[in-house]
C-alpha cells in the first residue's frame, strides 16, 4: 500500500513562522486565530469605511452581521442584552470566521480543537455565573431550586440542577468541537479514497475517484451550513445562559 | 409638491405589491428562534444528554476518590447525571416558559 489513510493528521499542531515561532511555541492554531481576528477586523473596518446610505456589498455584510447579533442579544436576553452585545458579537464572529476559514483547503480549523471550544465555553459559563452573582447576590443560588417544588424533593432536585448547570460548558464545547472535527474527518476520508483508488486501480481508479470527489463537493455545501449553524447555536446558548443569569428562571 | 405624502403612500403600496410579486416579502419570515429547526434540536439534544451523564459520572468518581466511598457515589451520581440529562433535554423540547415568546432555554 503506497498511501495510508491518516485522517487525524490535519488536526496536528505544528509551530508556525519558522524558528521565531518555534522559540515561543507559536503554533499554526495561534496563527490561524490571528488571521481570523484580522479578517473580522478588516471586514468591520473596511466595510464601515464608506459609511454610505446605500451600502455596498462589504458594508451590507458588516451591517447585517452587526444587526443579526444585536437582534439576537435583545431577543434572547431582553433589554439588558445590549450590555452583552460586544461579548456575544466577538464570540459569534470569532467562531463563525474560524469555522468558515477551516473550510478553505489546507487551512487549519481552530474550532476542531477541544482546547479552544472548551476555553470559550468555560468563559461563557463563568461570565454567566459571575453576572448572576453580581446582580442577585446569594439569591442567585435559588436558580437551583425550581419554583413550586415540594420541599421533600429538594435534596434530589438540587443535585440534578447543579449537575445540569455544570454540564453546560461540557455540552457547549463538545457540540462545536465534535461537529467541526467530524466534518473534517469525513472530508479527509473521502479525499483519501480518491488517492487510494487512483494509486491502486490505475486508469479505472481515476474514473471511479470522481464519486468520492463529488461527495466531497456536496459535503462542502453541508459543512458551510454546519459552520454557520454551530456558530449561531453557540451564540444563542451563550445568550440563554446570560438570560438565565440576568433574570433567574 | 403638495401631494407629496399621498404620492409616497402610493409608492409604498406599489413597492409592497412589487415585492410581493417577486417573492421578496416572506410571509411572516420563518424566524429560526421562534421555530427552531429540527436539525438544530437534533444536534442539541444528544449532546445535552451525554454531557450531563459525563459530568455526573465524573463528579461521582471524584467524590469517591476524596471520600473513599468507592463505588457508591459513582453509581448515585451516574443516575443523577442521567436525570440531569433528561432535565437538559426537557429544557430544549419542553413547554416554553411563560413570559418569553422565544425559544426557552
Amino acid at each position: 500500500m503506497a498511501t495510508t489513510i491518516d485522517v487525524m493528521g490535519q488536526f496536528k499542531l505544528a509551530t508556525a513562522l519558522g524558528p521565531v515561532g518555534a522559540s515561543v511555541n507559536f503554533t499554526n492554531s495561534n496563527l490561524t486565530m490571528v488571521v481570523v481576528c484580522v479578517l473580522i477586523l478588516a471586514l468591520m473596518h473596511l466595510g464601515m469605511a464608506p459609511r454610505a446610505v446605500i451600502p455596498g456589498r462589504l458594508q451590507a455584510a458588516a451591517e447585517m452581521l452587526y444587526g443579526f447579533v444585536h437582534g439576537m442579544c435583545i431577543d434572547q436576553i431582553g433589554e439588558e442584552g445590549k450590555a452583552f452585545f460586544p461579548f456575544i458579537f466577538t464570540l459569534f464572529s470569532f467562531i463563525l470566521f474560524g469555522n468558515l476559514f477551516g473550510l478553505i483547503p489546507y487551512q487549519f480549523t481552530i474550532t476542531s480543537h477541544l482546547a479552544i471550544t472548551g476555553a470559550l465555553a468555560l468563559f461563557v459559563v463563568g461570565l454567566a455565573t459571575v453576572v448572576g452573582l453580581r446582580i442577585h447576590g446569594m439569591h442567585f443560588f435559588s436558580y437551583f431550586l425550581p419554583k413550586g417544588l415540594p420541599i421533600i424533593l429538594a435534596p434530589l432536585i438540587v443535585e440534578v440542577e447543579v449537575i445540569s448547570y455544570l454540564s453546560r460548558p461540557v455540552s457547549l464545547s463538545f457540540r462545536l468541537f465534535a461537529n467541526m472535527m467530524a466534518g473534517h474527518v469525513v472530508f479527509e476520508v473521502f479525499a483519501s479514497f480518491m488517492v487510494v483508488m487512483a494509486a491502486s486501480l490505475g486508469i479505472l481508479g481515476y474514473v471511479m475517484a470522481v464519486a468520492p470527489f463529488a461527495l466531497d463537493v456536496a459535503m462542502t455545501g453541508f459543512e458551510l451550513l454546519v459552520a454557520a449553524l454551530q456558530a449561531y447555536v453557540f451564540a444563542v446558548l451563550a445568550c440563554m445562559y446570560l438570560h438565565d443569569a440576568v433574570h433567574l428562571h | 409638491m403638495t401631494d407629496a405624502p399621498d404620492e409616497s403612500a402610493d409608492f409604498d403600496r406599489r413597492l409592497a405589491e412589487a415585492r410581493q410579486r417577486q417573492g421578496l416579502e416572506k410571509p411572516a419570515a420563518p424566524d429560526p428562534k421562534a421555530n427552531p429547526s429540527l436539525l438544530g434540536i437534533g444536534l442539541r439534544v444528544g449532546v445535552e444528554m451525554a454531557a450531563a451523564m459525563v459530568v455526573g459520572a465524573f463528579l461521582g468518581y471524584w467524590l469517591d476518590r476524596v471520600l473513599h466511598t468507592k463505588p457508591f457515589l459513582l453509581i448515585v451520581f451516574l443516575l443523577l447525571g442521567g436525570a440531569a440529562g433528561v432535565r437538559n433535554v426537557w429544557r430544549v423540547v419542553g413547554p416554553k416558559r411563560p413570559g418569553r415568546g422565544t425559544d426557552g432555554a
